[in-house]
C-alpha cells in the first residue's frame, strides 16, 4: 500500500504520537547523530546520513537491568512500560535487527528483555538517498530502501514523504493525514530508489569466504592482520549486528541490581577465566574470533553473515582497518 | 614530502635488508580519503607500501609495548619520538630495541574538520604543498594546512624528533610563540558548575570502546583498572558517575607521561574533547616540576620520583 504524507503533516504525526508512544528519532548532538527518545518533533534531525551508534541499542540498550532484587525480593525489568515508535531508522540497521532476532528471538533461546522490545515497537524507517562510498548493503542483499524488518518504509520525495506500509502494526497508526500516492509520485520514488542503488559502488564478495574461513583457523594470515589493530571496540560497538554482554550485579548489602552490559570479543577480559587462563590471550585470536563470528559462525548457525554492509567499522576505525579489504583478502589468502 | 617517502622506504629496505630490524612500522595508504594507516613491514619488497604525507596522525610508539624481545624500527614525528622517550625512562622497552626513524613534522590534517566543512561526501584528495584540495559530487574546494591541523598539532611544540637514529627531511621551525594552554586558562577561568556541567557534556557522550585508551602508548597497564573484578574500582555500566571516574582516573594517570599527542581524541569515535583534562595536569606538572615528558632520556617523570626540592604547597597542613 502506497500512501503519501506532507513533510508538515508528518511532523504533527510524530507530535501527535508522543502522547500514546515513546518515540525514538535521530538526534544531532555537536555533529554526532544518535537515537534519542524525543519530547517535541522540533529535537529531530532527519537530515542525516546515518547514526554514529546503531540503533541496535533501542532493543538491546548498552546497559540495562535485567531485575532488581532485595532481602530474597526480585522484581523484573522486562517489560517496557510505554509502546515505542523507532522512527528513521535507516533500511540496513533494520535488517540487522532481523539478523539480531536470530539470536535473541530464535529457535534455540528466547530473550524476554529483547522480544519485549521488539514486539512493543513501531519500526519506521527512512530510506537512504545519500549512501557513502563505505556502503555496501547490496552485497549483503540489502538496498538503500529495503522494506526488511519495517513496519513503513518513508521515501523523501522533496516536499513529501511516499509512505510504503509494509505491515499491519504499521498501517493501524495511520491518520487521515496519509493519502493515497498518485502512480506520478509512485514512479518518482521508484526512480529515486533505481538511482539511489547504482550510486553504491563499494562491493564485496561472501560466496565462498565461510568455505575458506573453514580452513583458516591456524592461518598466519590473523598475525598479520591484528598487527595495527589497537583492541579497541569501536567495530563492535559501532557494529548493528555485534551482540555480545556480560553480565554484572551492581549491589549493596542485600539489595541490588543485576544488569548486563555490551561487551566485546577485542578486549582481552572477554575470555579471561577465572583460572588466570585466556584462550584468547593476544590481538590475533580475538580479532580471528570476531571476523570468525561475523563470516563462519553465523552463517553456520543462522544461514547468513552477521554483516550488513552499514560501513560503521571502516569509518570509525582509529587505524583504519577496512573490513572491505578483510574479506577480499580471506578469500585470495 | 615525496622525498621523505623515498628515503623512508630507501631506509628501512636497508635495515629489512642488513637483518638490523624485524620489522618496521610505519604508514601506508588508508582505505579512507584523509587517512593513512599503521603497517607493519617485514620483507624488504614491501617497502613501497611504505608513504609519507598530511595524513599519518597516528602515534605509532602505541605498538611498541607489544614487540617483545623483537628489535624494531619505528617512523616517528616528533611526538611520537616523545612517547618513545617516555617508554623508555619508564622501563618499557629498551634504547637499543628501537630504530628510531625521525621525520621533523608540519602537523597533521584535522579531517574530521575538512569534513564537517563540506557539503556531501569527499570523493578525491589532493595534497600539495600547503594546501589540500579535496573534491565531491556537488563541491570542490581548497583548504590551507596550516589552518586545517589537528588540534594537537596546533599546540606543539615539539614538532622535530627528539631523538632519532636516522632523521629523514629538514628540521622545521619550532612555534615557540603558540601559547598551549590558552585552552585550559579558558577553562580555568569559568565557575565550578560551568565546569563540571562541560566536563559532564563530554564525558556523557562516551560508549566505554576505551579505544582512547588503546591508542595512548603511555597506557600500556597489564590490567586496566576498569577491568579489575577484585577489587572492582568502577561499575560496568554506562552511566555519568562511572564515566565520570573512567575520564578522571584516566586523566590522572597521565600526570607526568602525556605528550599530547591526540591519538586519544582522534581514536575517540564520539569525538569527545579528551585533551582538556590531560592538558590540564600536562599545566600543573610543567608549573609545580617544570617537567615536560619525553623529552629527555635521563630524567624520570617527576610522580614516579622525590627530591626534596620539590615544591609541596600543595599540601593541606591541616593548620
Amino acid at each position: 500500500m502506497m500512501k503519501k504524507i506532507s513533510k508538515e503533516d508528518m511532523n504533527r504525526f510524530i507530535q501527535s504520537l508522543l502522547s500514546d508512544y515513546t518515540v525514538y528519532a535521530p538526534v544531532n548532538i555537536d555533529g554526532i547523530f544518535s537515537f534519542k527518545p524525543i519530547t517535541n518533533f522540533q529535537g529531530i534531525d532527519l537530515n542525516y546520513q546515518n547514526s554514529k551508534k546503531p540503533p541496535k541499542e533501542i532493543f538491546f540498550p548498552q546497559s540495562e537491568t535485567m531485575f532488581e532484587y532485595e532481602k530474597g525480593k526480585v522484581t523484573s525489568a522486562e517489560k517496557v512500560s510505554r509502546k515505542r515508535i523507532l522512527l528513521g531508522i535507516r533500511p540496513c540497521d533494520a535488517k540487522a535487527n532481523l539478523l539480531l532476532d536470530n539470536v535473541f528471538a530464535g529457535e534455540d533461546y528466547q530473550d524476554v528483555y529483547y522480544i519485549n522490545k521488539r514486539e512493543n515497537t513501531i519500526i519506521i524507517g527512512l530510506g537512504c538517498r545519500r549512501p557513502l562510498s563505505t556502503c555496501f548493503c547490496t552485497s549483503f542483499g540489502g538496498s538503500p530502501f529495503s522494506r526488511d524488518g519495517l513496519d513503513i518504509l518513508l521515501i523523501d520525495i522533496g516536499n513529501k514523504y511516499i509512505v510504503d506500509v509494509v505491515t499491519d502494526k504499521g498501517k493501524e497508526i495511520l491518520t487521515d493525514k496519509f493519502t493515497e500516492a498518485s502512480e506520478e509520485e509512485v514512479k518518482l520514488a521508484e526512480k529515486i530508489k533505481r538511482e539511489t542503488e547504482k550510486r553504491i559502488k563499494s562491493e564485496v564478495k561472501i560466496e565462498g569466504v565461510k568455505e575458506k574461513l573453514d580452513t583458516m583457523f591456524e592461518s598466519p594470515f590473523w598475525d598479520k592482520l591484528s598487527e595495527r589493530c589497537l583492541g579497541c571496540a569501536v567495530c563492535s560497538y559501532l557494529c548493528p549486528t555485534c551482540h555480545c554482554f556480560d553480565i554484572a550485579d551492581e549491589a549493596k548489602d542485600s539489595q541490588g541490581r543485576r544488569i548486563r552490559n555490551w561487551d566485546s570479543c577485542m578486549f582481552p577480559l572477554f575470555t579471561l577465566q577465572t583460572s588466570g587462563h585466556n584462550p584468547r590471550p593476544t590481538d590475533k585470536e580475538r580479532m580471528r574470533q570476531r571476523v570468525m563470528h561475523k563470516f563462519n559462525y553465523f552463517i553456520e548457525n543462522y544461514k547468513r553473515a552477521a554483516c550488513i554492509g552499514c560501513g560503521r567499522c571502516i569509518l570509525n576505525c582509529p587505524v583504519n582497518i577496512d573490513i572491505r579489504k578483510v574479506l577480499k583478502e580471506i578469500l585470495t589468502n | 614530502m615525496q622525498e621523505v617517502q623515498r628515503k623512508i622506504r630507501e631506509k628501512a629496505r636497508n635495515l629489512l635488508l642488513a637483518g638490523s630490524v624485524d620489522f618496521v612500522i610505519g604508514f601506508e595508504e588508508g582505505a579512507l580519503l584523509l587517512r593513512a594507516s599503521p603497517v607493519f613491514i617485514h620483507k624488504e619488497d614491501d617497502v613501497e607500501k611504505l608513504i609519507w604525507d598530511s595524513f599519518c596522525e597516528n602515534n605509532l610508539a602505541a605498538y611498541l609495548t607489544k614487540i617483545g624481545n623483537k628489535r624494531v624500527a619505528v617512523v616517528a614525528k616528533g611526538c611520537d619520538s616523545r612517547s618513545i622517550v617516555a617508554l623508555i625512562v619508564e622501563g618499557q622497552i629498551k634504547r637499543e630495541q628501537i630504530v628510531v626513524i625521525g621525520i621533523p613534522c608540519q602537523g597533521m590534517i584535522d579531517r574530521r574538520r575538512i569534513e564537517k566543512e563540506v557539503e556531501g561526501e569527499i570523493l578525491e584528495v589532493k595534497e600539495k604543498s600547503d594546501e589540500i584540495l579535496v573534491k565531491g559530487d556537488s563541491f570542490e574546494k581548497v583548504f590551507k594546512k596550516e589552518d586545517y591541523l589537528h588540534p594537537s598539532c596546533r599546540t606543539c611544540k615539539h614538532h622535530n624528533p627528539v631523538i632519532s637514529d636516522i632523521l629523514i627531511g629538514k628540521e622545521v621551525k619550532e612555534r615557540a610563540q603558540v601559547d598551549e594552554y590558552a585552552e585550559v586558562d579558558e577553562y580555568e577561568k569559568k565557575s565550578v558548575d560551568e565546569r563540571w556541567d562541560y566536563f559532564n557534556k563530554e564525558v556523557n557522550k562516551c560508549i566505554r570502546c576505551y579505544a582512547c585508551r588503546q591508542a595512548c602508548p603511555m597506557c600500556y597497564c597489564e590490567e586496566c583498572f576498569v577491568d579489575n573484578s577484585y577489587p572492582r574500582w568502577i561499575g560496568k555500566e554506562l552511566n555519568s558517575s562511572d564515566l565520570a571516574v573512567w575520564h578522571i582516573i584516566r586523566a590522572y594517570h597521565q600526570a607526568g607521561r602525556c605528550v599530547d599527542c591526540g591519538n586519544c581524541e582522534r581514536a575517540c569515535p564520539m569525538e569527545i574533547n579528551l585533551r582538556f583534562l590531560t592538558k590540564k595536569i600536562n599545566k600543573e606538572v610543567k608549573n609545580y616540576f617544570n617537567f615536560e615528558t619525553g623529552l629527555d632520556i635521563t630524567v624520570p617523570p617527576p610522580l614516579a620520583t622525590f627530591d626534596v626540592k620539590d615544591k609541596q604547597d600543595f599540601i593541606d597542613s591541616g593548620e
